[in-house]
């Protein structure tokens, strides 16, 4: 494994490539040493990602409505699920949104070293600033998605919906920072493993799709039977999507310290997953 | 105080070879599920071979590898496909880290493995140059102070704002490379044989690499063009099955290289006089290059005389023979042949053994590697009747080592052509008008 120690004056060599690192040096200096980097590489993704597209920006405004319009048909109107009485529309929307976020962020880094292999084989720099960049430029779509749901809740609240948007609402940025962590954490240990089996691709879309339906985004927690509601409430993307629908809807079952056990396990998942990374990115390339 | 920029100690790397894990998840567990039921692993390679320094199933790429670099050393690596080249440099640069040993560097490394890395189609040439220098390691602020030299030094200044999957491949390589040349590392890797690029590509990488090196900076560079590696480096490591074979004087270390290949050697005799090339008119028994001494070399001085030794067998002194001597350089171009006019070898009007020598003159050759080839021929008015031939008989070296007194003069860059002769030049002042 390569490490790096930044000069101090006092150190004869700059730099000192060796075997190995040990485990907890995850040099997270020298990623701030790169910051120009991911700022490029967030700004690269977003306007490469514009250019292709024949709607440009109108993509970001297209998907997250015509998901909920579908959900809303789907799990509103046919299969007549519960929405703790709120609107469907709003209440599909602000799940959708959530957890859009949160499998972009998983999917999206689980690549990280396959999809990069050919530009990490010719060049080094902290290879954490890839998947840290994509976990950041998914954050400019939310951020759009987010802005045209504030939009869809100032209709319905001014059309006379009966909605409670209250102080949980400064989670926000909590909630949002606890989400890129936890995809990031899974992200990376994903592709941290995939350098050794390449099928856990298929495995991952998959598997996202099938976590979605663990977690409360097209039903509220609400109606879930209490024998089963540990089950959900062990998934700790569970509290951050009530809890998003408790601060801009008002209702919600949770009780919110769940939320303590969604920050202590991204906290355990992404050093986790940072260890690992830490441990495969020094010698992947020789079995990429 | 020695100034040593890089400290290599011990560096070893292994890889794993055969049966790590099969790539897939469902691979494993097949061959699992075969080991259980007693059946043979269905992801075994049959016939697989391989000559390198195994140990079990592991290939030692790099073994033990010592060496020191001081400020300002160039250093060029030689050595076979596999000897180990590319993967000390990517150790160096980072890609892949050892299996043992350390690397100690002073100042910052910066390798132009391939130009281009990290460019992205839809951007423009400007938003490019952002995004490679920040790859590369440079802060923001340092590319911005560059900017400006770097797109003079690509010459692409009009089309800077047009997104690069609209340039010329050239267009993309030059400000690819301009961006990597402004790099200022100290410590520069360049892998000539993954510059992309045409030739007048590499000449300028070439270039760039010679005019860092005399500011100081420490290069390594892994090269396959002999000329090059004698012209621009200092020290020479020369490598072998992942060891070091020598580290010395560039001269040196390019002739013990070519020596070491049974298709470079500057020597070739047949013992067994009945298995050696030719007929029952002539055979020949022995070909080398030779300086004025005498002496087998196998790289020469373009600036100084050689000669071509053959020593053939006269078995039927009934029929005419001539020598023939034909010169190919690396490009597989014909320099010229050349045949000893003066029938000598027919006076001597005995069977025997004969030694007969080419004399090339000083200051005709290029410089490169050069084959020749041997044929002892019977010229009939309409035909040639070929009595012996060895094709690609032997290869040398030849050298420039630039010092001024060359066909080249003082320039250091390639130089075309089969050869490269010194000819006499007349010039006088002549104001007469020109009738």
């Amino acid at each position: 494994m390569v490490s790096e120690n930044i000069v101090s004056s006092k150190d004869e060599w700059d730099l000192i490539i060796q075997p190995q690192r040990s485990w907890w040096d995850l040099h997270f200096k020298e990623l701030w040493h790169y910051r120009d980097l991911i700022r490029l590489l967030v700004w690269r993704d977003f306007v490469a990602y514009y250019k292709q597209t024949i709607l440009g920006p109108l993509w970001y405004v297209i998907q997250p409505v015509l998901t909920t319009v579908v959900f809303t048909v789907i799990f509103g109107n046919i299969a007549n699920l519960s929405t703790d009485g709120l609107p469907p529309f709003l209440f599909y929307m602000a799940g959708n949104i959530v957890w859009s976020y949160f499998s972009a962020c998983l999917v999206s880094t689980s690549t990280t070293f396959t999809v990069n292999a050919g530009i990490f084989g010719k060049v080094y720099f902290p290879r954490l600033s890839m998947p840290l960049s994509v976990v950041i430029s998914n954050l400019i779509s939310f951020a759009i998605r987010f802005a045209i749901f504030l939009c869809f809740l100032a209709y319905f609240i001014l059309s006379g919906t009966h909605l409670r948007p209250n102080i949980w609402i400064l989670s926000v940025p909590v909630l949002v920072i606890i989400m890129a962590f936890m995809g990031l954490g899974c992200g990376i240990i994903i592709s941290s493993l995939t350098t050794k089996y390449r099928d856990l691709h298929q495995l991952v879309s998959f598997g996202v799709q099938l976590l979605m339906y663990a977690t409360p985004v097209i039903y509220p927690l609400s109606s879930i039977d209490d024998a089963w509601r540990w089950l959900i409430l062990v998934n700790p993307m569970t509290p951050i999507v009530e809890i998003f629908r408790l601060a801009f809807l008002g209702v919600s079952d949770i009780n919110p310290a769940y939320l303590l056990y969604s920050m202590g396990f991204t906290v355990l998942i992404f050093f986790g997953g940072a260890l690992i990374f830490n441990r495969v990115e020094s010698t992947f390339m020789d079995t990429v | 105080m020695t100034n040593i920029v890089v400290s290599i100690e011990n560096i070893s790397k292994s890889y794993q070879l055969g049966s790590i894990n099969t790539g897939t998840f469902y691979g494993d567990l097949n061959r699992w599920w075969a080991k259980k039921r007693g059946q043979p692993d269905p992801y075994l390679k049959v016939g697989g071979q391989d000559n390198r320094n195994h140990t079990g199933e592991t290939l030692w790429a790099l073994k033990n590898i010592n060496f020191q670099l001081q400020q300002g050393d160039v250093l060029g690596v030689i050595g076979r496909n596999g000897a180990g080249k590319s993967t000390l440099l990517k150790i160096l640069s980072r890609v892949t880290a050892p299996t043992s040993g350390v690397i100690k560097v002073k100042g910052r490394i910066a390798s132009l493995l391939e130009v281009g890395t990290g460019f992205h189609p839809e951007l423009t040439g400007r938003e490019n140059i952002f995004l490679n220098g920040a790859i590369l390691g440079m802060q923001r602020k340092e590319i911005q102070n560059k900017f400006d030299e770097i797109v003079d030094f690509s010459g692409v200044e009009k089309f800077i704002d047009t997104p690069v999957k609209r340039y010329s491949s050239g267009m993309y390589v030059r400000l690819a490379f301009a961006v990597a040349a402004h790099l200022e590392p100290e410590i520069l890797i360049v892998d000539e044989v993954l510059a992309v690029g045409d030739a007048d590509f590499q000449k300028k990488c070439l270039g760039k690499m010679g005019d860092i090196s005399q500011n100081g900076r420490t290069v390594i560079f892994v090269s396959h063009n002999m000329s090059s590696i004698v012209r621009l480096s200092r020290t020479v490591l020369l490598m072998n099955n992942g060891m070091i074979d020598g580290l010395g004087v560039p001269e040196k270390m390019v002739s013990q290289y070519l020596m070491s290949g049974a298709t470079s050697l500057a020597h070739r005799k047949w013992i067994n006089s009945n298995e050696a090339p030719g007929n029952s008119v002539a055979r020949i028994r022995s070909v080398r290059l030779v300086n004025q001494d005498m002496q087998t070399i196998d790289t020469s001085d373009v600036r100084e005389k050689i000669g071509i030794e053959t020593i053939f067998d006269r078995q039927d002194i009934t029929v005419p023979i001539v020598p023939v001597i034909s010169l190919h350089n690396e490009d597989g171009q014909h320099i010229f042949t050349a045949i000893d006019t003066t029938n000598k070898s027919n006076q001597l009007n005995k069977i025997g053994q004969y030694v007969c020598v080419a004399w090339i003159p000083n200051n005709l050759l290029n410089e490169g590697r050069i084959t020749v080839s041997i044929a002892l021929n019977t010229f009939l008015s309409q035909t040639v009747v070929r009595q012996a031939v060895v094709q690609d008989a032997i290869a040398f070296q030849a050298i420039d080592p630039l010092e001024g007194d060359s066909a080249k003069g003082v320039f250091t860059r390639n130089w075309g052509g089969a050869v490269a002769p010194l000819l006499e030049w007349t010039v006088y002042q002549d104001d007469r008008e020109i009738a």
